[in-house]
C-alpha cells in the first residue's frame, strides 16, 4: 500500500505540470483583455501602458516559467516565512492578481473560511441527510418514502441554484423576513448570539447547496444498497439467524459504502472550489465568486492559480479515494 | 402600514433635519452595496468606476463637479479662473490655492508637496497610470509654497481643469506612496488597499472584491461630519440583488447603478423600504455607422479601412434608418425612468445639448419615401437595392439583455423600410477588449452597424468631440487603436474642432460644440438612440443623498445622515 501511494504521488507530479501547461495555454488562447472593464473614456495608449505594467508584453514561455517559479518556489517560501518568521522570500515577486495588484494567495486565504463554512457545511449536511434516505429508500423499495425520496432527488438534480436560491430569498428574506439575503463575510462568531446570527445567514445557502448533494449521494446510496440486498451473503446472514438490523446495518451497509465513499471523497475538491452560482446569489464571496469575477475581469494569474489549485485537489482526492477503497474492502490490494 | 411609515418618516425628516448635523459619528453605521466589487482603492491603478467611487470616500481631488456639473472648490479656497487670476492670460498655467488647515487622516498637514507628488506618481512612464489623460499636456507641476500649486501646460489649454479635478484625479499622500512610484506601484499592496486620505472615512479593513469596512476620519476638516461612525461597503452579486437589499429587505442603505428593466424596479419600489434616484450625464446609447467598407472579401489591410461604405455613405439611407426607429418605445422597453429620447451625440451638459434636430416620432412612411426618392428600389425579396448594392447590414453589439431587445426591435423596423439586418452579439470582454488580434472588437468594426454606449468625464466634451477627427480612425497602421470608431472623416469638422481647441469663452465653446454634434450626426457618423441616466437607490432612512453623475456618486457621503 505504501509503495502504491508513493508511486501514485510520483506520477502526479508530471500530471500536474502538464495540467498547468494546458490551463496556461488555454487561458492565453482564449479571447479577452484584462483592460476590457476599464471605461471607454480611458484612451488606448494608456491601456497599452497599463498592460505593459502588468507584464503582458513578455513572450509566452517566459511568462509561464515565471509563473511556475512564483507558484512552486516563491509561494511556498512565503508560507514558510509566515509560519517560521524567516525571510527566504523577501523581495521576490509573488503571484500578483491583475485586478487587485496584490498576492493571489492572500486573497485565497481570505476567502477560504467562508467557502469552507458554507459549502463545507452544506456538503456535510447533504451527506448526513442523504445516507439515511438512501438506506431507507432501498430497504423499502417502491414505498411512499422511496417515491418521495426519488421525487426530491429529481428536484435536487434538475432545479438550478440560480432559481432555487432566488426562490428561497423571495420566500424567507423578502416575504417572511427570517434570514438576511446578503451574507456578511465580516461577521465574527464569539458568543452565542453571534453564533445564532451566523447560523441564520448560513441557512439559505446551505439549504440550496445541500439539496444538490443530497440528491446525488442518496441516489448512489440507494442503488448500492439495492445491489447488496440481493446478494448471496445477505441471504446467508439472514439464514444464520442474525437480527435484521445487523444484516442491514453491518453486512449490507458496509459493503454498500465502498462506491459511495469514493463518490463522497471525489466530491470534496468541489467544496474547496466553492459554489460559483450559489455564492453569487447569496453574496457569500468565497472562492467560487473569486474565480468568476477573475474570469470576467480576465485576471489570468488569479484564474490560473485557482484552477491549478483545484487540479491539485482533484488529483489528491482521487488518490485518497483509491486508498479508502483498499481500506474498506480487504479483497482489494494494490501491491 | 407602509403609508404610516412614510408619513412618520416625512414628519421625522422635517423635525430632525436640522439636528442631523449635530455630531460626528452619532448615527451608527451606514451600509452601501455595489454589485461590482471594488478590487483596489487606488484609482490610478484601476480605471474601473467601482474602484474610483469606493476610493472617493477616502481620497479627494482639489475640486470636483457638483450635481449640476458645476466646478466646486473641495480642498482649495476657490476655483481658479482667468478673471480671478488663477489661470494665466495665455491659458498655459493654472494656480491652485489650497485651503489652509486641511489634515490627512494620520494627522499630518496636507500640502502642495502631496499634490506635486501625485502628478509625478501618475505621470511616471513605468507606472501604468489609468488616469494619465487627466495629465495630458502637463509640462510641469510646481509647489510654489506650502499651500500653492502651479500646473503648467505645454500649450494654451482653455479648460485647464484636468489634473486634480474630479473623483478620477484625487490626491494621494506623498509620505505614504513615496516608495511606490513607477514599476513598484503594483507591489505596494498595503498602500493600494488602505490609502491615507483627506476624505470623511478611513479604511479599517479591505477585502478585495468582497467588502470594505471604514470608520469616520477623526481629522476630517468639518468637525461635525461625517454623521456615521462606521461604513460598510459590500460588493458583488448582481444589480437585482442590490436593489432588493435596499428597497425590499432593507438590509442596505444605498445601492449603486441599478441597470434593471423598468418593471423590475417598479416592483422593488413596492417593497416600501427605499426609493430610486436618477441623474443624467452624457451617456448615450447609439448605433455607429461604418464609414468604411467592412466587406469580408477585402484583405486585412483594407477591410474597414478603405472608404466609402457602399451604401451607408448615402445620407438618405442613414436618415431613413433614423426615422424608422421608435425611440420612445426603446426608452420604455430598456430604461424607463433612467432613459430619455435623444438625437444628439452630446446630450449634456445643457449648454452643449443641440436642439436643432427632432427624432421623437417614428416615421416609417417618410423613411420609405426618402429611400424611394434616392433611387433605392424595393426588390422582390423585400430588400431595397440600387446598382446591384443591397441594403443588407451586419449589426453587432455586446451581449446584454437590453441590447438584444433593442436589436430585435430595430431589425423589425428596418425590415419595414426594406433594410435587411443580420444580428450578432459578442461577449463584452471581447467586444470592448482592445485585442488587436481579435476580429470581434468594436474598434475593428468588421460590421456595418454596431451599438454601444459611450460618455465622457467632467463637463467639457472637447476630448470626446475629438473622437470624430479623421486621423483618430482605427486602422492596421495604429494597431487598430483610435477613438473614431465610425471612421467619420470630414474636413469641415476637423477645421471647426481646431477652433474649439483654441476658444476659451464658455458660451462660444458650447456653440461650437453643438455645431460639431450636429455635423457628426447629420453627416452619418452615428444614429443616437437613448440618453441614458444613472439610477441608484437609497433607503428611506438615509438622508442627504444627492445623486451626482458628473463625479463620484459618493461625492457628498460626508453629508449623509440617518433620518430618525
Amino acid at each position: 500500500m505504501l509503495n502504491f501511494t508513493i508511486r501514485r504521488l510520483a506520477i502526479s507530479v508530471p500530471t500536474l505540470l502538464f495540467i498547468s501547461l494546458v490551463i496556461f495555454l488555454l487561458l492565453e488562447l482564449a479571447p479577452g483583455d484584462p483592460m476590457a472593464q476599464v471605461p471607454l473614456t480611458v484612451p488606448a495608449e494608456v491601456k497599452e501602458k497599463m498592460r505593459e505594467a502588468l507584464g503582458l508584453g513578455q513572450p509566452l514561455h517566459i511568462r509561464y516559467i515565471k509563473w511556475l517559479n512564483q507558484f512552486f518556489v516563491i509561494e511556498p517560501l512565503n508560507l514558510i516565512d509566515n509560519i517560521a518568521g524567516t525571510g527566504f522570500a523577501e523581495g521576490k515577486l509573488r503571484v500578483i492578481s491583475w485586478q487587485t495588484r496584490s498576492p493571489v494567495m492572500d486573497i485565497v486565504a481570505q476567502r477560504m473560511p467562508q467557502t469552507l463554512w458554507v459549502v463545507g457545511m452544506a456538503y456535510i449536511v447533504g451527506v448526513l441527510i442523504a445516507l439515511p434516505i438512501g438506506i431507507i429508500s432501498a430497504y423499502r423499495q417502491y414505498s411512499v418514502f422511496d417515491q418521495a425520496g426519488t421525487f426530491i432527488s429529481m428536484i435536487g438534480f434538475s432545479v438550478p441554484p440560480f432559481f432555487s436560491g432566488v426562490l428561497v430569498i423571495v420566500i424567507f428574506s423578502v416575504n417572511l423576513g427570517w434570514f438576511p439575503s446578503i451574507y456578511n463575510t465580516l461577521h465574527v462568531v464569539n458568543d452565542w448570539p453571534s453564533f445564532v446570527i451566523q447560523l441564520k445567514q448560513m441557512v439559505m445557502p446551505v439549504m440550496v447547496l445541500a439539496l444538490q448533494t443530497t440528491a446525488q449521494v442518496s441516489r448512489y446510496m440507494r442503488a448500492s444498497m439495492l445491489d447488496n440486498l440481493g446478494q448471496d451473503f445477505t441471504r446467508t446472514a439472514r439464514a444464520k439467524g442474525l437480527r435484521e438490523s445487523t444484516v442491514v446495518m453491518v453486512h449490507v451497509l458496509r459493503n454498500s459504502m465502498i462506491p459511495v465513499v469514493t463518490v463522497i471523497a471525489l466530491g470534496v475538491p468541489a467544496v474547496f472550489g466553492g459554489a460559483i452560482i450559489t455564492e453569487q446569489v447569496f453574496k457569500v464571496n468565497g472562492i467560487g465568486q473569486l474565480l468568476i469575477t477573475a474570469i470576467q475581469a480576465n485576471d489570468l494569474p488569479m484564474v490560473l492559480t485557482l484552477t491549478f489549485i483545484f487540479a491539485i485537489l482533484i488529483v489528491f482526492f482521487n488518490l485518497i479515494a483509491d486508498i479508502l477503497y483498499g481500506l474498506l474492502d480487504p479483497r482489494i490490494r494494490y501491491d | 402600514m407602509n403609508l404610516t411609515k412614510t408619513l412618520l418618516g416625512a414628519i421625522a425628516l422635517a423635525a430632525m433635519a436640522p439636528m442631523a448635523m449635530a455630531e460626528r459619528g452619532s448615527d451608527g453605521n451606514v451600509s452601501i452595496i455595489y454589485w461590482q466589487a471594488p478590487s483596489i482603492l487606488n484609482p490610478f491603478l484601476s480605471g474601473g468606476t467601482k474602484d474610483v467611487e469606493a476610493a472617493s470616500l477616502i481620497i479627494e481631488p482639489l475640486a470636483r463637479y457638483n450635481e449640476k456639473g458645476e466646478l466646486v472648490p473641495w480642498l482649495v479656497s476657490e476655483i481658479p479662473t482667468v478673471a480671478n487670476g488663477g489661470v494665466s492670460e495665455d491659458l498655459t498655467s493654472i494656480t491652485w490655492n489650497i485651503a489652509p488647515g486641511i489634515l490627512w487622516s494620520d494627522g499630518t498637514a496636507f500640502t502642495s508637496a502631496d499634490v506635486k507628488f501625485t502628478a509625478e506618481y501618475c505621470m511616471d512612464p513605468e507606472g501604468g497610470c489609468a488616469q494619465l489623460t487627466k495629465f495630458d499636456g502637463v509640462s510641469a507641476v510646481e509647489a510654489i509654497d506650502d499651500l500653492t500649486v502651479k500646473v503648467t501646460f505645454d500649450k494654451p489649454t482653455p479648460v485647464p481643469y484636468g489634473p486634480f479635478v474630479g473623483g478620477e484625479s484625487p490626491i494621494i499622500q506623498a509620505a505614504q506612496f513615496a516608495n511606490c512610484t513607477g514599476a513598484k506601484a503594483p507591489e505596494c499592496t498595503d498602500e493600494n488597499f488602505g490609502p491615507v486620505g483627506t476624505g470623511p472615512y478611513v479604511v479599517t479593513e479591505f477585502r478585495p472584491n468582497d467588502v470594505i469596512t471604514m470608520k469616520a476620519n477623526d481629522n476630517y476638516r468639518d468637525a461635525s461630519k461625517p454623521a456615521f461612525a462606521t461604513l460598510t461597503f459590500k460588493g458583488g452579486g448582481d444589480a437585482t440583488a442590490a436593489g432588493r437589499a435596499v428597497m425590499e429587505t432593507g438590509e442596505f442603505d444605498y445601492a449603486w447603478n441599478l441597470q434593471l428593466a423598468p418593471d423590475v424596479i417598479a416592483n422593488m419600489e413596492k417593497g416600501g423600504k427605499g426609493k430610486t434616484v436618477a441623474g443624467f450625464g452624457p451617456l448615450v446609447e447609439r448605433i455607429m455607422l461604418n464609414n468604411t467598407n467592412p466587406d469580408p472579401a477585402l484583405g486585412p489591410d483594407e477591410r474597414s479601412v478603405i472608404r466609402p461604405h457602399p451604401s451607408l455613405s448615402d445620407p438618405a439611407v442613414y436618415k431613413a434608418m433614423s426615422m424608422a426607429i421608435d425611440r420612445p418605445l426603446l426608452v420604455e422597453v430598456g430604461y424607463g425612468a433612467a432613459g430619455k429620447v435623444t438625437c444628439n451625440w452630446v446630450p449634456a451638459p445643457d449648454a452643449f445639448n443641440s436642439t436643432s434636430m427632432s427624432c421623437d416620432k417614428q416615421d416609417i412612411d417618410g423613411a420609405n419615401a426618402m429611400l424611394d426618392a434616392a433611387g433605392w428600389a424595393m426588390g422582390a425579396d423585400g430588400v431595397r437595392a440600387k446598382d446591384g448594392v443591397r441594403l443588407s447590414y451586419l449589426y453587432q453589439t455586446s451581449t446584454n439583455a437590453v441590447r438584444q431587445d433593442f436589436q430585435a426591435l430595430i431589425k423589425q423596423w428596418f425590415s419595414q423600410i426594406g433594410i435587411e439586418t443580420e444580428l450578432r452579439n459578442l461577449n463584452a470582454s471581447v467586444f470592448f477588449g482592445g485585442d488587436a488580434g481579435s476580429p470581434d472588437t468594436f474598434q475593428k468594426f468588421y460590421a456595418d452597424l454596431e451599438m454601444y454606449a459611450n460618455t465622457f468625464n467632467g463637463t467639457d466634451p472637447q476630448a470626446y468631440l475629438g473622437n470624430g477627427l479623421c486621423d483618430n480612425a482605427p486602422s492596421p497602421a495604429s494597431q487598430w487603436q483610435g477613438e473614431n470608431i465610425s471612421r467619420f472623416c470630414d474636413a469641415e469638422y476637423d477645421a471647426l474642432y481646431a477652433t474649439l481647441t483654441s476658444t476659451a469663452d464658455i458660451g462660444k465653446r458650447a456653440e461650437i460644440g453643438r455645431a460639431l454634434n450636429d455635423m457628426a450626426v447629420e453627416r452619418g457618423a452615428m444614429i443616437p438612440l437613448v440618453h441614458r441616466g444613472r439610477l441608484s437607490a437609497h433607503a428611506n432612512s438615509l438622508g442627504g443623498v444627492i445623486l451626482n453623475v458628473w463625479d463620484s456618486e459618493l461625492w457628498n457621503a460626508a453629508d449623509w445622515y440617518r433620518i430618525k
